[in-house]
């Protein structure tokens, strides 16, 4: 029978994609991908706890709904930044944007 | 002949019970049937539409259309459909062949999944889901995707330019679409399509909400992306879009695809706005097959009658015409409903 | 113990979604990451069905699966440079490859100990029809984090058309 604790291994998971995503890739795309995996994989734990653990209301998943509207808003502002400094340096690696380092 | 359908379908799961199949699999096994019947129904459909499609414009533009096979070339659509079997499936050498084939298929799997919460008649939905309405809108904008795929996978520079064109107009139309229907979905208080079918029993959506028909028409238009906003596959510039390089089956999948849609859509349309499956003598599922075909006639009727328009004029109108009169909609049915309300209705 | 259909649509979404996933941070080529993305997303929105919230799965559609996913896409479109093949490579030290995914498993393990070793206690109650229940929270208890969203959407709308258009105004 699957519970709860089956969708929260499924999360987690899915957030350990995620990070290693966020460490191992170079691609600035890439990283944004990986940190929507990771949010995913934070929402799955909200509807799941909601579901299972205080079925009563609704909670849970108004804080998805939440969550879901700032990562919209997350990716939108992170594509404009990647693609402003894509004019820049002509690339999306980030190991090419060292214009701070000296 | 109300109940005919209906009628069908139970003794189809009566009859696998006396089989003895237990009543969750005669649902699932009736669900299945139910879901091809759809899938026949679409594809014969288009063919008819096809056919009738063409012959709109040949009246339009004062020619004759197909007329050489069968009467009034009924057959032309399926000597057609022979043609585009029997031809040489091409997958051009640059593509990347995972994309160029997945596209087409599902963006056929997509228009059909469109159909499983619609009414087509009186308790004919096939899944009466509570937040049906919601449903229809975000499959439906799983379809951008598809044709992106298809615009990536062929490696060709139309079929991208297309392919970016059909997508940013669709998601931009895709906000007017879902603000128009909001009016309705005010005044019912409710998602389920059944629900909004039910609550036009004295009057029809359209008379309501006038603004909002006329907003939800324009932008299942351009959603659809049928002439005048056929940018997308405007021939003149870009061969044909996304769908350039596509041959035989696969192009016409996209073709079934976008009848289908066109079909789904015209059926909303008047489940939403016209009173669905209700109407006086015939049977219900009769109604709304005469109501989508009207719909339809007169998304055919705009097609060939105006001119395409221009890329940056195709945006202005959704961004600074019909979603702010949209909203304003929105305002005035919530301050409509209020005052009703205030006075007792 | 019976396979339920329940449990057998969740193993199947649960594949699925990990499988895409894992696809996504591994793929060679950025558009197939970014196409994976969206069968992630789609997995995801499965998962929230069974769980009984069709309404966040729908939400998950439209938003991840029609919006997100087609803004990733175009710009992955828009700023491809080099072979296809070549554009998603993983990092270049082969020290940050390892650590991240010593690091990741390392991550799964002791969140997966702790998903396993805590005793869960379901709760019980009726079940709000959950459309309506959310509206009430929303335009009730929860109005100003609402209304904070939308502010938050109008400027990420303005500030992503700021950036993107350039400083020139080109």
């Amino acid at each position: 029978m699957i519970g709860i604790s089956h969708y929260l291994l499924v999360a987690t998971a899915l957030f350990a994609i995620g990070a290693f995503g966020v460490v191992a890739k170079r691609n600035a795309i890439a990283i944004l991908m990986s940190i929507e995996l990771m949010l995913n994989a934070v929402n799955i734990n909200f509807v799941a706890i909601d579901r299972y653990l205080a079925p009563g209301g609704a909670l849970g998943q108004l804080f998805a709904v939440f969550v879901i509207a700032v990562a919209a808003a997350e990716v939108s502002v992170g594509l404009a930044l990647v693609i402003s400094i894509y004019r820049q340096r002509r690339s999306v690696n980030l190991d090419d944007f060292n214009l701070l380092k000296w | 002949m109300e109940e005919l359908i209906l009628d069908i379908g139970r003794w189809l799961v009566s009859g696998l019970q006396g089989l003895g199949l237990s009543a969750a699999w005669a649902d699932l096994v009736l669900l299945l049937v139910q879901w091809g019947c759809i899938v026949g129904i679409v594809t014969a459909n288009v063919i008819v539409l096809i056919w009738l499609e063409r012959k709109v414009s040949g009246f339009i533009q004062q020619r004759l259309g197909p007329n050489r096979l069968g009467p009034y070339g009924v057959f032309q659509t399926v000597a057609d459909a022979m043609k585009l079997m029997t031809k040489e499936d091409i997958i051009p050498s640059g593509a990347d062949r995972t994309l160029f084939v997945l596209a087409p298929m599902l963006f056929i799997i997509v228009a059909v999944m469109l159909y499983v919460v619609l009414p087509m008649g009186r308790d004919m939905a096939i899944v009466d889901l509570n937040v049906g309405l919601f449903y229809f809108i975000s499959v439906g904008s799983l379809s951008t995707i598809c044709l992106l795929m298809a615009g990536w996978g062929s490696h060709n520079k139309w079929s991208l330019l297309g392919a970016m064109r059909s997508v940013a107009q669709m998601v931009s139309y895709e906000i007017p679409l879902a603000f128009s229907l909001l009016g309705v979905v005010m005044i019912v208080g409710s998602l389920n399509l059944g629900d909004i079918v039910a609550a036009q029993q004295r009057v029809w959506f359209v008379l309501l909400q006038p603004v909002a028909f006329v907003v939800f028409f324009v932008a299942a238009t351009a959603e659809l992306n049928r002439g005048p906003f056929d940018m997308p596959e405007a021939e003149q510039e870009l061969t044909a879009g996304a769908f350039t390089e596509y041959t035989g089956m696969r192009w016409a999948l996209f073709f079934l695809a976008e009848y289908t849609n066109l079909v789904a859509v015209s059926a909303l349309a008047s489940t939403l706005f016209l009173g669905g499956w209700q109407g006086p003598l015939l049977p219900s599922w009769l109604w709304i097959i005469v109501k989508t075909y009207l719909v339809m006639l007169v998304f055919m009727w705009l097609r060939w009658t105006f001119p395409r328009i221009r890329m940056d004029h195709l945006m202005s109108l959704s961004w600074k015409v019909l979603i702010p009169v949209s909203l304003a909609n929105i305002v005035v049915t919530g301050a409509g409903l209020e005052l009703f309300r205030a006075m007792g209705w | 113990m019976t396979l339920t259909l329940h449990d057998a649509t969740f193993a199947l979404l649960a594949l699925l979604t990990l499988g895409a996933a894992l696809g996504v941070v591994l793929a060679r080529n950025i558009v197939h990451s970014a196409f994976l993305l969206v069968l992630t997303f789609l997995g995801v929105a499965g998962l929230f069905l069974t769980l009984d919230a069709g309404f966040l799965g729908l939400v998950q559609v439209l938003v991840y699966g029609g919006a997100i996913s087609v803004l990733v896409v175009f710009a992955v479109m828009l700023l491809m440079s080099e072979q296809a093949g070549q554009t998603n490579p993983p990092g270049a030290s082969r020290f940050t490859r390892w650590a991240g995914g010593v690091g990741a498993v390392a991550l799964a393990l002791a969140l997966g100990a702790a998903v396993c070793t805590t005793a869960w206690e379901p709760g019980s109650g009726p079940r709000p029809e959950a459309v309506a229940e959310l509206a009430r929270l929303m335009l009730g208890d929860y109005v100003v984090p609402f209304e904070a969203a939308a502010v938050l959407l109008l400027l990420a709308v303005v500030g992503a058309i700021i950036l993107a258009k350039g400083e020139d105004g080109r």
